[in-house]
Formats: C-alpha cells, sequence, structure tokens
C-alpha cells in the first residue's frame, strides 16, 4: 500500500474529483470545528450557570443537523458520480461514518445544555461540578484530537485518541461512585445528583464517539479496521507491514 | 430563547461553504438547442419515435443507453449528418438560436462550423499537426499566417495539448497517440469557433488515462461551449455531464440533471439500465 498522506487526494487527473474529495473534507471539519465548540460551551454553561450560553448550544444543534444532512449527500454524490476506488473509497466511507458520530456528539451537547438550563434554574450549585469540568476538558481534547488526526492523516494521533477514552471510562466510573456516595448522605439531593450524572453519562458517550471517529481516521489512512479490538491489538496492526 | 443567542443562532453561514457542484435545474439554464417533435426513419424502420429535449447552453448533456437506442442517430441530427444517409427521413424541429436548422434556407456548411463533431476514433488528416488544426480556417478562406498561428496555438491550448507538441507542429499527426490525435480532433473542431460540440464515443477508444485527460478537457471547454456527448460508459455519463438523458428503443425514457438521475432516477427503465438490470 502507498503511503497516503492529507495531500494524497489531490492528485487525480480529474480536477473535478479532486475539489469533490477536498470539499469533503473541508466540511466534515466544518462540521467538526461546530461540534468541538459546541461540546466546550456545553460544559461551560452548565459550570457557569449561564443559560444564555446553553441556549447557543442547542441553536448549534440546527447547524450541526443541516451539515450531516448535506455531508451525506456530498457522499452520495461522490459515490454515484466517481466510483472511487482504494484510498478514495476510504475517504468516502469514513467520512460518512464519521457524519454520524459528529451528530451523535452534538445531540449529547445539546442534553448537557438542557441540563445546564435545568439545574440554573434551581439554583444552589449542587455537588459534582469538579467531575464534569474535569471530565468535559478530557472529553473535549479527545474531540479536538481526532479530528486533527483527520486532518493530518495522522494515524498515530488517532491511536492516542483511543487510548484516552479507556482513562476518560475510568474517570466517569471514579465520578459515579463518588455521586453515589454524595446521594446516599444527603437524599434531599437525589434529583440535583442524577441530572449531573446525566452530563457525565452525556460526556462519558462524547468521548465514545472522538474514540469512534478515531477509529475511522486509522481506517482511512492504513487500511486497517480497528474497531471492536483492543487498543493493544490496534496499535499493531497499524504498525505491521502488509 | 435568550437575546444573545438569538443574535447569534448560527455559528457559521452554510449557504457560504463552497460547493463543487452546484444544483442544478433545468428551468434556470438557457437553452442552447431545442428538439421539437422529432421523428426519424431509415427507410421503413423508425429509428426515433417524436424526441422532445432542450438541450442547455454551456452544459455538457449526455445521451445514455443500450446500443441501437438511437442515441447516435439523435447526435448527428443536430449538425445534419443524417442527411448523408441514403432513405433517411426527418420530421419535426430541431432549433439552434430558434432557427430551424432542417429550414431550406439554411447552409449546412454554416451549420456545421457551427455545431462541430468528433467522433469515436480519431480522424486526424494525413497532414501535419499545425495543418490539421488550421484546415477548417483555411476552407474559410483565412490565409494570413499571423490569425493562423494565433488560431491554432490557441486551439492547441484549449485542447490542452499545446505542450506536448508545440516543438513538432510540422511532424505528422498519424504519428500523434490515440488520446493525442482525439484531443487534436477536437482541437481542429474548436479552432472554427463553434457553438456546440457534439462528441460521439469521444474516449472509446482510447487508454484510461487517456480517457480521464479527455473527460478533464470536456470539463474546461464547458465552460465556453454547450457540449453534448453520446456514451456508452455510464460512468463516464456520470462524470462529466452536468445533463442525462436516458434513451430506450428510439424514445427518450428521461432527463434530467446527472445528480438527480444517477442518484434517485423516477423512472423504472431508467433505474434497470444504470444498475446493470437491464436485460
Amino acid at each position: 500500500m502507498g503511503v497516503i498522506t492529507k495531500d494524497s487526494h489531490k492528485q487525480h487527473i480529474s480536477q473535478q474529483f479532486n475539489s469533490e474529495l477536498s470539499e469533503l473534507k473541508n466540511h466534515l471539519l466544518v462540521m467538526g470545528g461546530v461540534v468541538e465548540k459546541q461540546v466546550a460551551e456545553a460544559v461551560d454553561a452548565l459550570v457557569k450557570g449561564d443559560t444564555a450560553l446553553a441556549d447557543l448550544v442547542l441553536a448549534r444543534d440546527e447547524d450541526v443537523n443541516r451539515l450531516e444532512l448535506m455531508i451525506d449527500e456530498e457522499c452520495t454524490q461522490v459515490i454515484a458520480k466517481r466510483q472511487p476506488t482504494a484510498s478514495d473509497l476510504r475517504l468516502v466511507m469514513s467520512v460518512a461514518k464519521m457524519v454520524s458520530d459528529l451528530e451523535r456528539m452534538g445531540d449529547e451537547a445539546s442534553k448537557v445544555a438542557k441540563m445546564a438550563i435545568v439545574l440554573s434554574e434551581e439554583g444552589e450549585s449542587p455537588r459534582g461540578y469538579v467531575e464534569v469540568r474535569h471530565i468535559g476538558e478530557h472529553v473535549s481534547r479527545m474531540v479536538r484530537d481526532s479530528l486533527d488526526a483527520f486532518a493530518r492523516f495522522d494515524a498515530n494521533k488517532a491511536l492516542s485518541v483511543m487510548k484516552e477514552d479507556k482513562s476518560v471510562d475510568n474517570e466517569y466510573k471514579t465520578a459515579t461512585r463518588s455521586l453515589v456516595t454524595f446521594m446516599m448522605e444527603d437524599p434531599r439531593s437525589i434529583s440535583q445528583v442524577l441530572s449531573v450524572m446525566w452530563v457525565l453519562r452525556a460526556l462519558e458517550r462524547i468521548g465514545d464517539h472522538a474514540c469512534n471517529v478515531a477509529e475511522h481516521v486509522i481506517y482511512m489512512v492504513k487500511g486497517k479496521d480497528v474497531r471492536h479490538i483492543s487498543v493493544e491489538l490496534a496499535e499493531k496492526a497499524i504498525e505491521g507491514k502488509r | 430563547m435568550t437575546e444573545a443567542a438569538q443574535t447569534k443562532t448560527h455559528a457559521i453561514d452554510i449557504s457560504s461553504l463552497g460547493r463543487v457542484s452546484e444544483a442544478l435545474n433545468l428551468e434556470n439554464e438557457k437553452i442552447s438547442l431545442e428538439i421539437k417533435d422529432l421523428k426519424l426513419s431509415y427507410g421503413e424502420k423508425e429509428a426515433l419515435h417524436g424526441i422532445n429535449l432542450r438541450i442547455p447552453q454551456k452544459r455538457v448533456t449526455s445521451f445514455i443507453g443500450p446500443s441501437g437506442c438511437g442515441k447516435s442517430t439523435l447526435l448527428r441530427c443536430f449538425n445534419r449528418m443524417n442527411d448523408l444517409v441514403d432513405g433517411c427521413n426527418i420530421n419535426g424541429q430541431v432549433l439552434l438560436d430558434d432557427q430551424n436548422i432542417y429550414d431550406r434556407k439554411v447552409d449546412v456548411a454554416e451549420l456545421r462550423r457551427r455545431v462541430g463533431m468528433v467522433f469515436q476514433k480519431p480522424n486526424p488528416f494525413p497532414k501535419s499537426i499545425y495543418e490539421n488544426v488550421a484546415y477548417g480556417l483555411r476552407i474559410q478562406g483565412i490565409n494570413k499566417k499571423r490569425v493562423l498561428d494565433e488560431t491554432v496555438e490557441w486551439a492547441l491550448r484549449s485542447a490542452a495539448l499545446w505542450d506536448e507538441v508545440k516543438d513538432r507542429l510540422d511532424e505528422s499527426a498519424l504519428g500523434m497517440s490515440g488520446g493525442q490525435q482525439q484531443r487534436l480532433v477536437i482541437a481542429r473542431t474548436v479552432a472554427v469557433k463553434p457553438e456546440v460540440l457534439l462528441l460521439d464515443e469521444p474516449a472509446s477508444a482510447l487508454d484510461p488515462l487517456s480517457t480521464l485527460k479527455i473527460e478533464e478537457l470536456i470539463h474546461e471547454l464547458k465552460n465556453d461551449y454547450t457540449i453534448v456527448i453520446v456514451t456508452h460508459n455510464m460512468q463516464q455519463a456520470a462524470r462529466v455531464s452536468d445533463y442525462t438523458a436516458f434513451m430506450y428503443m428510439g424514445d427518450m425514457v428521461e432527463f434530467g440533471s446527472t445528480n438527480e438521475l444517477f442518484t434517485n432516477p423516477s423512472k423504472k427503465q431508467t433505474e434497470d439500465y444504470i444498475t446493470g438490470r437491464y436485460g
């Protein structure tokens, strides 16, 4: 297999094909940028009790949905008109799948924003915000890194995102345990703490989707399908020669 | 929703994102050729049963369909090539800029200058590369060397051939490769500044790379010409054209934007043909 770089898709005889593929990449990155912002702002809105910011996050979801429709349509057109093969085909397939992951991230960010509005209306800053901020930052970084890996066709960076997912899962478990303790200590806080639990759950899901994006990047660059296998095996698959 | 959120509802303006393939709509196009109820028969046998079609200006329109469906016959009607066929009978109208090209007053030689044609097999004249391109101009009585030189260079550049042949313009055109010959023929057609280019299977005798070069050329040329292409290769139609017409047994089954026709055709027959279920 030849080495696939971020410029591999600009070398077709057909300029039109070149621009269609780079357009596909650019639009996915635009969508990724919006989602990345949504995630960061949703966490911010919650921690600061900023309902205006939460509204903004909800409004952005519409942009994300429209971009999803648009990119899907573009993928369909490229397949129908160009019959892409090899690395081009992997690019198109990966983009089509990443689009749904990004869209789901947007949905999860919207959930966080909704909870931010609910919690701020209830007043009184509840417990668990430290965990939310911590996991929120961690997950935002994963989203950013997975998009970076896509933009640069960097399989190693994608692999590092997959590794991060493990530690987010652990942080999520720890946070859940301590929130359960809070609830046992003070039953009056149960409803609020439950809301925070939902937020953490949403953030953890965003991490999972970022991990999926990273897996698609590895497939796109290396042609190896690393879904449903351990990170160690994925690492070997990337290094392994054909 | 709060005021702050309303003012910044959209983080990005999606309509401003560049789209390579604009959405096309026949309603908004200028029409170059209009075909009205065109019937054609070879002797007793009717080959086209009343075709109605509007071919948009400065776009690529492709005709697809199984062998013998009448695509080439229809294409040849656009510059009266069928006049040369014995026993060929044509009824109906083909309007080029609102003038029926089958009108008695029409000068056929002038029509064929305005509507150029390129065939399946490259057919360069057994002359030099330069003389091949200059041929049409010389016939028109243009003999000034400066004008000829300029036009030959311009035509060869339009056909993406100049850089490959500029050092050997005096060599015979028959020494060129098939792909180069085909581009030379396109240059020869373009040299007389036609309005419409008819391409009858222009790439079917070429290797895949030359084919892609021709396709890229077609994409460039549509900025200046209305292009109609007949092809057996459906993928080629999908790649190069803006509009596609599917013909079957002398009828126009479906005509629409290529994007639409190849992702969601409206007729079952079209779907069967483009998905390979036609049998």
